[in-house]
């Protein structure tokens, strides 16, 4: 095996400058960028395919686009924002990014292998989006259940399968490199429960995508053979059972929920201490309780087939294991709590968006355990209500806390900061589009609205209208966020090394960070969260960055 | 950080103990119950949403709180106490959520009991209790050659479960039709009609893809899967028309995959049964084409 030794970077035919970003380069930092600019393209492609599903339930009837297209889109858009831009940035973006600074490594412990996986996404996505304007797309949503993924046109369903395929082994190259780098990278010294919570987050999201990722790659190849080779895995007239891809596709699918949210648990810990100058609270239980989500996380995946034929003893088990992942879940939100409580709040922009992340996930948490219970589960299965509930989690959780981490970390990603009055309008038109928009579709689904359709009850067209005006909301929330990160780019103030006072690694280098992360050696910071002030500590202005880093001076 | 135990703190968690309780028996969020499923699940959603309301509440005032009192002030640069954890309070915390999801669950089981969604796992099918359906049921795996559908038939919930004067209904889904089937008169209708406090039995099968039933009235919802037949047993309690609806993305008219069940009292229901019974003579089974 070679290993790229640090002479590659320079002496190679590599670009160098902003070239450097559409190149096979091998910098975890550079590779840490694609994926976060490439999952925010896919994500106002994303948004824009939400648009249209919120332009067509503006009204009860189908008239804005064919019900074909209607289905088209709604399966692109829930594919694009899960693949594309939620698994790619809170895993392969801010992963690549941080990981090897939290580790006090220099890069990942596979750089090759980590831009392959970089370079796997953007076919891809040009697949996937391309098969809507070449083949036609595939229409039987994300989930593809069969049969109907059987029976509706079979290319845009093949190109799906081969889009998801490269995104899942992105994703297993991914999980791998970030298990390695964890485990086998970590400078001298450095224990593993002095690690950045965030590496903690990242090591059970990991062991996740490679348990459960293989097993969606397996069955989507099945399906394959049942679509092109017209064999019977699943198809109930060749004597084949959907139910079983069901079980399949969910084993996969659902730890997903907890690759998409873990990570952002991981960020969201990092956050909060540095803007609250307190130490994160129960740093030991929230450890464990990463692990006990990851171990749970494996065997709840029947609760999205209680109305599926499931026999009743199974229903049962995944009620109480479902039920009983709000328990660690609920560790790390009081642990979020202690940390705020009693600490120095700078209301800025991370800080609201990590705050709104909490009070939003809180919501999306409380209507998961309701709808783990399999007698509730039944009246709102596949309704508006399950739709509002994992867009409190997947939006409200993770793409909260994603804006979070932009606010937070663009300083150390471009040495500028970002425009903080542009950052809280941000917030303010995400926070209330966000909740206008998904809040009422709970209503809506306890009172007879299933998912996935172009066409719905009149009854229902008020609070269907009040939901597009919050979409619409969210979509013009992009507009100062996008103008203050290309703007800030050029002429944001100066942000200097360390602008947020922070402890962890990533901050005791340069801004942006030298290519090999570190000038000199990688420093030992053995207390990542050691803020708040002892009667014996120093005060923070009195003491070097040294003498911060490298812990000495507390304790 | 000793567990705060003031008389602020009692007086804060009585006053979220009572508003959500407040919310939960004063905010209505669900339709018309119609069956007698229904009142079940709406007791359940009503400790859930008390629960939930609580929780919520003390969590967002915890944040909003949080966020006013700890506010940096302007020129404060120092760090805020060097709190790294509390065992005692974290073992609460952790204490707490445990019981109350305990609570839950074993609660939940019960409404799953008294909704009847644990009867098949005692009875394998609860088909086999009556003779009657013993028949009909032969007549259809005899048509089709199955092994033994009844082995493989998996319920959802079911109050009627057990009961001796069931109505049966067989229900055909197909793109995009609900054909409801009755062996008693040999009907076939595209709407689903019902008397008023009899049991009903849908014995549902698909064509095509899979569907779900769905009467949000009834709080009930079962897929409709090709290749296994599914059975779902309600007890309407409430004359009037609801919509039945597909629940499952079936194709493009998904959307439009709508039917009624209406539901008679008792006197209308025959009435309604003699004027649609057709002559013995037509066909036996549901037609293969949609006629609705």
């Amino acid at each position: 095996m070679t290993v790229a030794s640090p002479n590659d970077f320079q002496d190679s035919l590599q670009p160098q400058g902003w070239l450097r970003y559409f190149s096979f380069s091998l910098d975890h930092k550079v590779i840490g960028i694609q994926y976060l600019v490439t999952g925010f393209l896919f994500y106002f492609i994303g948004g824009a395919l939400a648009g249209v599903i919120r332009a067509e339930l503006a009204s009860p009837i189908s008239d804005f686009v064919s019900r074909e297209t209607y289905n088209e889109v709604l399966t692109l858009h829930g594919t694009v924002m899960i693949f594309l831009w939620i698994v790619p940035v809170v895993n392969g973006g801010f992963g690549n990014y941080l990981i090897p600074f939290y580790v006090g490594a220099r890069d990942m412990a596979f750089p090759r292998l980590n831009a392959v996986a970089f370079w796997m996404i953007p076919p891809a996505g040009i697949l996937l989006i391309g098969s809507y304007f070449i083949t036609g797309a595939a229409q039987s949503g994300w989930t593809a259940y069969p049969p109907l993924s059987l029976t509706t046109p079979a290319l845009g369903q093949v190109v799906w399968i081969v889009s998801v395929l490269l995104l899942g082994g992105s994703s297993i190259f991914g999980g791998i490199n970030f298990i390695a780098t964890v485990l086998k990278l970590r400078r001298p010294g450095l224990k593993l429960m002095q690690l950045p919570m965030y590496c903690w987050a990242m090591l059970g999201t990991s062991i996740l995508v490679v348990l459960s990722t293989p097993v969606l790659a397996g069955t989507l190849l099945l399906l394959s053979f049942d679509i092109v080779a017209h064999t019977g895995f699943f198809n109930p007239a060749l004597g084949g059972n959907v139910v079983v891809y069901q079980h399949l596709f969910w084993f996969y699918s659902h730890p997903a929920v907890y690759i998409m949210v873990l990570p952002a648990f991981g960020l969201v810990s990092e956050i909060l201490p540095i803007h609250s100058r307190k130490p994160l609270f129960g740093y030991t239980t929230m450890v464990y309780s990463i692990l006990a989500i990851v171990v749970l996380g494996l065997v709840v995946w029947a609760h999205h087939m209680f109305t599926s034929g499931t026999p009743p003893w199974m229903r049962l088990f995944f009620t109480i294991a479902t039920s009983f992942i709000a328990v660690p879940t609920g560790i790390k939100f009081f642990n979020w709590l202690a940390t705020l409580w009693g600490g120095k709040l700078a209301l800025n922009s991370a800080m609201l968006f990590s705050c709104a992340f909490i009070v939003n996930f809180v919501f999306g948490g409380i209507t998961g355990v309701a709808l783990a219970q399999v007698p509730f589960d039944i009246h709102v299965h596949d309704t508006y209500f399950v739709v509002g509930h994992f867009h409190y989690i997947v939006y409200g959780g993770t793409v909260f806390v994603i804006f979070a981490s932009i606010y937070h970390w663009y300083p150390k990603f471009t040495g500028r900061m970002l425009n903080e009055d542009l950052g809280r309008l941000h917030f303010l038109l995400t926070f209330v589009g966000f909740n206008l928009c998904f809040a009422p579709q709970h209503w809506l689904g306890l009172n007879g609205m299933p998912r996935r359709v172009a066409e719905y009850d009149p009854s229902f067209t008020t609070l269907n209208q009040i939901s597009s005006v919050g979409a619409l909301l969210m979509a013009i929330s992009s507009l100062p966020f996008l103008y203050n990160v290309l703007v800030s780019a050029f002429k944001g103030q100066v942000a200097g090394d360390n602008p947020w006072n922070a402890l962890t690694p990533e901050w005791l280098t340069s801004s942006p960070p030298p290519v090999e992360n570190w000038i000199g050696a990688a420093p030992l910071v053995e207390h990542p969260y050691g803020y708040g002030v002892d009667e014996d500590a120093l005060s923070v202005e009195a003491a070097t960055g040294r003498d911060l880093w490298s812990g000495t001076g507390r304790r | 950080m000793p567990i705060p135990s003031s008389l602020v703190t009692l007086l804060v968690g009585m006053a979220l103990v009572l508003s959500g309780l407040w919310v939960g028996y004063n905010v209505n969020l669900l339709p018309l119950a119609a069956s007698a499923n229904a009142p079940v699940y709406d007791s359940l959603f009503r400790v859930l949403f008390i629960i939930g309301t609580i929780l919520f509440l003390g969590i967002v005032g915890l944040v909003v709180f949080s966020l006013v009192r700890f506010r940096r002030r302007a020129g404060d640069q120092t760090d805020g106490l060097a709190i790294e954890g509390n065992l005692p309070l974290e073992l609460v915390w952790t204490a707490i959520p445990a019981i109350v999801v305990l609570f839950v669950g074993l609660y939940s089981y019960d409404i799953y009991q008294r909704m009847g969604g644990m009867s098949s796992l005692n009875d394998h099918s609860a088909m086999h209790q009556m003779p009657a359906m013993e028949t009909m049921e032969a007549s259809v795996t005899g048509a089709e050659g199955a092994p033994d559908p009844a082995a493989r038939v998996w319920g959802g919930i079911g109050t009627g479960a057990g009961e001796t004067n069931v109505l049966p209904v067989e229900v055909t889904a197909m793109q995009f039709a609900f054909i409801f089937h009755y062996p008693e008169g040999d009907i076939t209708s595209g709407e689903l009609h019902v008397p008023n406090g009899r049991p009903v039995e849908l014995r549902m099968k698909a064509n095509d893809v899979i569907h779900a039933f769905w009467v949000p009235q009834f709080r009930i919802k079962q897929d409709v899967i090709p290749g296994q037949p599914t059975v779902l047993t309600f007890t309407p309690t409430k004359a009037g028309s609801y919509p039945i609806i597909c629940a499952e993305l079936c194709g493009p008219y998904h959307g439009g995959m709508r039917s009624t069940v209406v539901v008679h009292e008792p006197d209308a229901y025959d009435t309604w049964l003699l004027k649609n019974s057709p002559v013995k003579a037509t066909v036996a089974s549901a037609p293969s084409t949609p006629t609705a």
